[in-house]
């Protein structure tokens, strides 16, 4: 086997420690790398910067743990930056796996800004809305009742009926919604553009897994989306927005040196597979000896 | 109030429990990274029961408890102060559902079925030609030069040539797509066109795939090395008061070093296997 062979059956396993390696070192030594923002990431942000203190923010979590690694970053940054900008949040969930996943984002964000000293109060300045089942059927009853899809509501783990909470004052239906956006690991976000944007109107962003976010351009061509982020490139980018950096900017090294490793197979993998063609066709073209 | 993370509404041991058995889970599904090992199978099936057991218990508390058993019999839960007998007709066309498991009445199943396939077509078709089609379509019909008041020559032609692209790449990767016609000619240059954007698409996607599976990759290193790390002498900080002693570093070792041979063993009987099959087959 020469050695343009040998490139092209590196072995599998080989490459799994490289790649851990590489992944492993900068989480324990974490860089600050300067990202450059991508314009829908920024508009995201710019949305929400904009809106009135006061005006209402719906957080959809519609992922599980197996997708937290990329979104739960984002949701971290967009609930600290609702709260620091007084805006009032509401969380909730289409997915039977992100009800856990909506409690535990808030719970630690609001602990996180009032060590900070920002003063926000359950129940009027976020609230914890139950999993409801039924997607569409529930954006649906949205658009005609916020109250009558969710009876109950909680805040700082006490529950009560959806009116005795000070923030649903504000909010009777999906258009009293300032923005909806859909931190998710499925096609929900198309669901919130075809029901919530198309029938109501309502102004949807979306934050998505890194695999999904092609799916979600064509949607910002259309300014059906007023915004996306796609992936932990997405969180880190509104990290570094935020002025915050946190898990999503921590995670951009071992991004940064596993696409290098990675890209470095590819060219090494072809390298031997183009030289191995060319030795193979050489030696079918060279005159027998003898 | 200041709300408890969720690792703190547990007690210690509890939680200690929980990071032990998640970072084990974690390095036995790795270890098919390696080679196909009963460890790893281990994990698959405890993975694939327990969240069939989630989804049902959850399904259970999330939907039928309050969609239909507090609404008739606990209406001050769900913020009424009467019973809602409305959910009694839906809640008997889901139970019809159930008769698929008796053969006689098997047919019944067909009415939510039905009831589900009629609402959820009216309902999404008229939506999903408005929103993915019609929008889209429309989106693509643009000026070659967007010029807006107070806007320079220079940025105008930049955004024209920009839709310039998407129109061209819409009707070339529209020309691939179109298969009632042999792809020659004027079709054959737009098809070619067509599969090279695909290409370039393809080309953004697999990147993105790599990110995202990296991201997960991270997203377990993170939890090995900041939730399990503390407990095993390894990690930045002694987390949530579990501070590392040396036996937690001896237990760990001892854990590993016991998955590790379990491993070797197992990896040494299937060689011993091999050659006896190849015999068999001889």
């Amino acid at each position: 086997m020469n050695i343009w062979e040998r490139l092209q059956r590196i072995d599998r396993r080989l490459i799994f420690v490289l790649i851990a390696a590489v992944v492993a070192v900068p989480l324990i030594w974490p860089p600050q790398p300067q990202l450059q923002i991508s314009p829908p990431t920024r508009q995201v942000y710019d949305f929400l910067e904009k809106l009135e203190p006061g005006s209402v923010v719906a957080i959809c979590f519609d992922y599980g743990p197996s997708s937290a690694p990329e979104l739960d970053p984002m949701a971290y940054a967009i609930i600290r930056q609702c709260l620091t900008k007084r805006l009032k949040v509401l969380v909730m969930t289409l997915d039977i796996t992100g009800k856990q996943m909506k409690t535990h984002a808030l719970n630690r964000v609001v602990r996180q800004v009032q060590q900070e000293g920002v003063k926000v109060v359950g129940g009027e300045d976020y609230l914890d809305l139950p999993y409801q089942p039924g997607y569409s059927a529930v954006v649906l009853g949205m658009g005609e009742d916020v109250h009558k899809v969710y009876p109950v509501a909680t805040a700082d783990g006490q529950q009560q009926p959806i009116g005795a909470w000070p923030l649903m004052g504000r909010v009777r239906t999906i258009r009293d919604i300032a923005l909806i956006v859909d931190l998710a690991s499925s096609n929900t976000p198309s669901m919130w553009v075809a029901y919530g944007g198309s029938r109501f109107g309502a102004k949807i962003a979306a934050g998505v897994t890194a695999v999904m976010v092609m799916d979600y351009y064509p949607f910002l061509q259309s300014k059906q989306l007023v915004g996306l982020l796609g992936g932990m490139k997405g969180a880190a980018e509104y990290e570094q927005l935020l002025g915050k950096p946190s898990i999503g900017m921590s995670g951009m090294g071992g991004q940064r040196w596993g696409h290098l490793v990675i890209i470095a197979f590819v060219l090494l993998g072809n390298i031997g597979y183009f030289a191995a063609r060319r030795a193979a066709r050489r030696a079918a073209q060279a005159p027998e000896v003898g | 109030m200041d709300p408890a993370p969720v690792a703190q509404a547990f007690s210690p041991t509890v939680t200690a429990l929980g990071i032990w058995l998640g970072a084990l889970l974690t390095l036995a599904i790795y270890s098919f990274l390696y080679r196909d090992n009963p460890i790893y199978k281990l994990a698959e099936h405890i993975f694939v029961g327990v969240s069939a057991g989630y989804y049902v218990g959850v399904t259970f508390w999330d939907t039928a408890v309050p969609k239909i058993w507090q609404p008739l019999f606990d209406p001050i839960a769900v913020g009424r102060d009467r019973p809602d007998w409305l959910v009694i007709p839906p809640a008997l066309l889901g139970l019809l559902i159930f008769t698929r498991f008796f053969p006689r009445a098997a047919w019944l199943a067909r009415l939510p079925i039905c009831f589900i396939i009629g609402a959820g077509a009216g309902v999404a078709i008229p939506t999903a030609v408005q929103a993915f089609v019609l929008k889209q379509v429309s989106s693509t019909m643009v000026s070659l030069y967007p010029h807006e008041a107070g806007q320079k020559v220079a940025q105008s032609l930049i955004g024209g040539a920009q839709n310039l692209l998407l129109i061209v790449g819409v009707i070339a990767v529209l020309c691939y797509f179109y298969f009632s016609k042999a792809h020659r000619g004027a079709l054959g240059v737009g098809a070619r066109l067509g599969i090279w954007l695909l290409m370039i698409a393809f080309g953004a996607t697999f990147g993105n795939t790599v990110m995202a599976r990296i991201s997960l990759l991270i997203g377990r290193l993170r939890f090995l090395h900041e939730d399990w790390g503390p407990m095993v002498g390894l990690g930045p900080e002694m987390a949530r008061g579990l501070h590392a002693q040396p036996w937690r570093f001896a237990v760990a070792g001892a854990i590993l070093l016991a998955l590790l041979a379990l491993l070797v063993r197992y990896e040494r009987r299937a060689a011993a296997r091999q050659p006896e099959a190849t015999e068999v087959e001889e």
